[in-house]
Order: C-alpha cells, then sequence, then structure tokens
C-alpha cells in the first residue's frame, strides 16, 4: 500500500535500487521455502514458547521482587533442596558462589549475566515442578539468591529495568574462546589456554 | 487367498492414489506393519544379548547434582567403532528424561527467519535424510583418575560414544524457513522440563550440524532425545540439544544456564573459558586397560579408539614403554570425520613390567598431548586437569608382572 500511494518515478527507482543491491550482495540469502513442508505457527504460539531471556533483558516479562519476598519463596520453593540460606544439602549443591560445586563463599562465581539466573529459575526452577513459578516469584527467587551472593543489598527491588543492569562479580572473568567460529577454522592449539 | 490377493491389489490401488496425492506416504508406510497379534511378545520380538554376556553394561559415574545423572559407556568391552544404542553414554544436566510422544511433538523454528515454521515429526521425516557416523563426548570426559580407583577405561573414558545418525541437515530446516541478514547464531531448545538451551553459532548449523531421528538404523533412544535431537558433529556434547522442539535464529547467543558459565572451566589466575567448542584429538587403548589382567605372557593385539573435534584421524602411535617410543597403529578403514576410529597394534609381552599409551594426531596437525605437555601449554600442574574439562592428554596404563593393570596417568 506504501508504494502504491507512493507511485513516483523516483520512488521506483530507490526500490529497484534496493531490490538491486539485496540480489547481488547476499545471493545466498534468497532461501524460498523448496520442500513446502510444516504449518505457520500463529504469534501467541511462538510468544509462548519464547520464553529465553538474554543477557540484556529485552525478553524480561512485566513483574518485580524484593529479596524479602524472595526469602519467602526461597523458604517454601527452594530451601529443601539448595539449603538455609543458600548453603545446599547433602543432596544438592548450594548457591553461593552461584553454579560452584562446593558451597563456600569465594571471590566471584561461574555466572557472567544476572540475566542467566533468572532464565534458568524461570525455565527450570522449581525441580518438583519446573516452569510453575510467577513471574514475580522468579524476580522474588533471583533478588534473594543475588542477595545471598552478596551482589545487591537487601533493599534492592529486581525486574525488567534493574536485572540487566545487575553486574556479576566475575563478568569481566570469562573468555569465550570460539565465540566467532567459522567453517574450517583451525582449532585453537591444544584448546588450552595460553598465558 | 484369492480374496486377500484381491484385497491386497485394492490396498495397492488405493495407496497409489493416495500416494498421488501427496498425502499418503506415512498411512502407506504403516499399513504394511504386521499387525500386533502377529508381534513376538518374548524378547526375541527386540533380540537381547547372551545370558551369558552379562560384562558389556553402563556403569553409573559421579555425577554432580541431584539433577544429573552420568551412565558411562564400557569401552573395554566393544568393538569396531559404533556403540550399541542401549550402551550410549548419558551425562544429563536435566530433571528426568522425558516421556515424549511422537505424535504431539512439534519442531518450531522461529526468530530472524523469513517463514517461521513448526513441524511435526512426520513433515521432519519427508525431507530429503542424510546418515552419518559421529561420535559425541561430553566436554567433562577423561578428568584424569575419575572413579572409584580412576582404573576403569569405562569410569575416566566412558563419556563418549559413537553413532550412525539419521536425520534432516539443519541447514534445510533453516532455508525451508530462510534465514535473515544479519543473523549469526542459533538458540536450541529441548522439551525436556528444564528446556535445555544451547547457542550454536550459525555457521556451524548452516555447515554439518544434524536434526536426528534415527541412531544406528532406530529411532532414537529415549535417554539419547527421542523422538528429536541435534547432533553437532566434533563438538562439545553439551551443545547437541536432546528433545529438540524450538530453534530461534538470531544474532547473539543466549548465554543460558549449562553455556554461560556452568561449562566454563576456571584458570587459575581466575579466569574461566567457555563457548570451547570443538574437541580435541585423543585416543584410549581400550584392551588391555586399567582394572583388566592378562593372564599370562604372550601375544596380545592391543586395541582402542581416537576421535578429533578436527575431522579426520590421520595416524596413530603406540607405545610399550610409557612414551620413549612410538610405532604407527593400524586404522580401521574407512576412517569417517568426527568418528570414532578403531586402532589396533601387535604385541608380544614378556613379562614385564610395561606401560601402554596411545597418541592420536589428525587432519589438522594437531597431537594429543601428554599431561605434561598439555600443563605446560597452560601454565599449571597436572593436578589442575582433576578438575578441569576439555582434557585431552595421553592415557597411560601400567602393566605389572602379575599382570594386573593400573592408570599410571599421575
Amino acid at each position: 500500500m506504501l508504494f502504491c500511494e507512493r507511485n513516483s518515478v523516483s520512488t521506483v527507482v530507490v526500490v529497484v535500487g534496493m531490490l538491486t543491491v539485496l540480489c547481488t550482495a547476499a545471493p545466498a540469502l534468497a532461501q524460498g521455502p523448496t520442500y513446502r513442508l510444516g504449518t505457520t505457527p500463529s504469534a501467541d504460539e511462538i510468544k509462548a514458547r519464547d520464553t529465553a531471556v538474554s543477557p540484556d533483558g529485552r525478553e524480561l516479562p512485566q513483574g518485580s521482587g524484593t529479596v524479602k519476598e524472595g526469602a519467602s519463596v526461597y523458604a517454601q520453593k527452594c530451601q529443601a533442596c539448595h539449603g538455609l540460606n543458600g548453603t545446599g544439602t547433602p543432596l544438592h549443591r548450594g548457591l553461593i558462589p552461584l553454579g560452584n560445586s562446593k558451597p563456600v563463599k569465594i571471590q566471584g562465581s561461574l555466572v557472567p549475566y544476572a540475566t542467566t539466573v533468572w532464565d534458568f529459575i524461570n525455565r527450570a526452577m522449581p525441580s518438583t515442578k519446573p516452569g510453575s513459578l510467577t513471574p514475580n516469584e522468579v524476580y522474588a527467587a533471583t533478588a534473594y539468591v543475588l542477595f545471598l551472593n552478596e551482589i545487591i543489598k537487601e533493599n534492592d527491588v529486581v525486574d525488567a529495568t534493574t536485572l540487566p543492569q545487575i553486574k556479576m562479580p566475575n563478568r569481566d572473568n570469562f573468555i569465550a574462546v570460539e565465540l566467532d567460529w567459522k567453517p574450517g577454522q583451525r582449532r585453537p592449539l591444544g584448546n588450552y589456554p595460553r598465558r | 487367498m484369492g480374496s486377500h490377493h484381491a484385497d491386497r491389489r485394492q490396498f495397492l490401488a488405493e495407496s497409489a492414489a493416495l500416494a498421488s496425492l501427496a498425502v499418503g506416504a506415512v498411512e502407506s508406510v504403516e499399513a504394511q506393519a504386521p499387525p500386533p497379534e502377529a508381534r513376538l511378545k518374548d524378547n526375541l520380538a527386540y533380540g537381547q544379548p547372551s545370558r551369558f554376556d552379562t560384562t558389556v553394561r553402563r556403569a553409573l559415574g559421579a555425577a554432580s547434582a541431584i539433577t544429573d545423572t552420568a551412565l558411562t559407556t564400557p569401552l573395554q568391552d566393544l568393538d569396531g567403532i559404533i556403540t550399541p544404542s542401549g550402551l550410549h553414554f548419558l551425562m544429563d544436566h536435566v530433571n528426568g528424561i522425558p516421556e515424549i510422544d511422537p505424535r504431539q511433538h512439534r519442531l518450531l523454528m522461529h526468530g530472524m527467519v523469513d517463514r517461521p515454521l513448526t513441524f511435526t515429526m512426520d513433515e521432519v521425516r519427508r525431507f530429503p535424510s542424510v546418515s552419518r557416523i559421529y561420535f559425541l563426548e561430553c566436554n567433562a570426559n577423561s578428568r584424569p583418575l575419575r572413579g572409584p580407583n580412576g582404573d576403569s577405561v569405562q569410569l575416566v573414558h566412558g563419556r563418549t560414544s559413537c553413532s550412525e545418525w539419521t536425520g534432516v541437515l539443519l541447514s534445510v530446516l533453516l532455508k525451508e524457513c530462510g534465514v535473515k541478514a544479519g543473523a549469526s547464531w542459533i538458540v536450541a531448545e529441548g522439551s525436556d522440563a528444564n528446556k535445555y538451551t544451547m547457542s550454536i553459532p550459525l555457521s556451524k548449523a548452516m555447515d554439518d550440524t544434524l536434526v536426528a531421528y534415527a541412531q544406528n538404523g532406530e529411532p532414537v533412544r529415549p535417554h539419547n532425545g527421542y523422538p528429536l535431537r541435534l547432533v553437532v558433529p566434533g563438538w562439545e556434547a553439551i551443545r547437541s540439544v536432546k528433545w529438540l522442539s524450538r530453534i530461534a535464529v538470531g544474532d547473539r547467543p543466549a548465554m543460558a544456564w549449562h553455556e554461560a558459565g556452568n561449562n566454563a572451566d576456571t584458570r587459575p589466575d581466575g579466569k574461566a573459558l567457555g563457548f570451547r567448542f570443538a574437541l580435541g584429538p585423543k585416543s584410549i587403548i581400550t584392551r588391555p586397560s586399567g582394572g583388566q589382567r592378562l593372564p599370562g605372557r604372550g601375544f596380545y593385539e592391543i586395541t582402542g579408539l581416537a576421535w578429533t573435534g578436527g575431522g579426520a584421524v590421520t595416524r596413530v602411535d603406540v607405545s610399550v614403554d610409557g612414551g620413549k617410543t612410538y610405532r604407527e597403529a593400524q586404522l580401521q578403514q574407512p576412517v569417517h570425520r568426527y568418528a570414532h576410529t578403531r586402532f589396533r597394534f601387535a604385541w608380544e609381552w614378556n613379562g614385564e613390567e610395561a606401560v601402554l599409551q596411545s597418541r592420536c594426531t589428525d587432519e589438522q596437525g594437531e597431537v594429543q598431548p601428554t599431561i605434561a605437555e598439555a600443563a605446560k601449554i597452560l601454565g599449571v600442574t597436572p593436578e589442575y586437569f582433576l578438575q578441569a574439562d576439555h582434557f585431552n592428554g595421553i592415557q597411560p596404563w601400567r602393566i605389572n608382572r602379575d599382570g594386573s593393570i593400573q592408570n599410571a596417568l599421575l
């Protein structure tokens, strides 16, 4: 409709020019359906299944949680496995530091992004009923776990705006070795980090 | 008989008519299967090992958390290069193995694509297929001395297996959706309870990554991802997402729990290394190996497996004197890229103490290091590898005079 309303010579030239650029610059991207199998999902279906939250937090839902609310959620739904104050049980690792196999407080942790904590609690916790927490409960549980790890303060509120801004203590110490991998690329020698 | 043949002719005619409408392929295949009452009810319906074969079993390895399960492949008991599906290793970070009805299973592909699409299993199977022999290996395989005493090739190295996988190249499915310019990653998700998530560069997804529905000729086993799993050749197996149900095309990795930091290796200087995709060249002598006992001096065929994330194994050398001298082993042909490669080496044991070890070289020219060489590259002591992943050091087995065999790595 847009092009019909602007049916001038200059617009046509621009459009043809754009098409030429697209065709010459990226022939590999001209991917039409070859086999015509599958069905088109509805936008609602995609939205319902696309729950992953990336580091910039753009996918985070509405809601918020405090440390105090999180302590309550934790006591009800997390403590049985993760122990009092996240220190672990004989059955399960603790939550301090995040991701470490031993419940001992050391400098830093193995989680570079706070959004990753939110995402994993949201998709995988509690283990008896994964995916059953409301967004507010996930925000609250995340706040409590981050507080236990001395990453946020007792009165901080975690929501879609504040969560991506939280800097995990070990963020700058992660090296993604093969982030720009290309076919045929030689493996980094020995695949061992060298000083 | 006459009416039977008439029914059959009528059936064939109907099948042909349906096939010409391109809607009847699946139904006609199902109609050819024998009726349930004609199937054998005892274990002849699915052949089982001899009752005298009681040793070839998976073993329970050490798991690190309540939701993790580790079952290791009995490499010492196997021959050739294919791991029987029932003996494939299992190292899961999911909350139980899901029971998935393939009729309900859907693969959703969306994100930076021209046409988001949902595929049923029947639709996935209608795409052009390929069969490829690929190994899978857990990035945490081969930690030195793992297990109760570290004297077992199964407990130390049994987190690798090799199968013939059949499925659709992921590139075919991605092209069907039309990948948009600017896309550089895919994020794959399973339909287990935790919705296990992993990110893979688009370049690998478009290269040789496979969406597999069959393993060794039959449907992928539930513990290996039934009805659909990703197989990412040569890469740490945590990328090969099981129970695959969603692929989002995007321009960045998801930084999901199991990839952001959980599988990163911490270095002595405090840095953590993640996103280490390709596995290093590795070889293991599986017989004779730790925990076994040689009955006496005389001839033995040393055998084992080699593999590499660098492509094809080009050479395996074997030493019987702890690495002082090496001689080239025979490789079972054909050698498949990103697959286990069987090697064999004739050996006469004179009854004296001996240390057996093997060394793999791959098509990129990379050579499997000793633990000392690996430690030197890193600037660490060999003990560092007790807790580090991606270790591919040479594995020595010491043959004692009484024929007993021990892990001689550390």
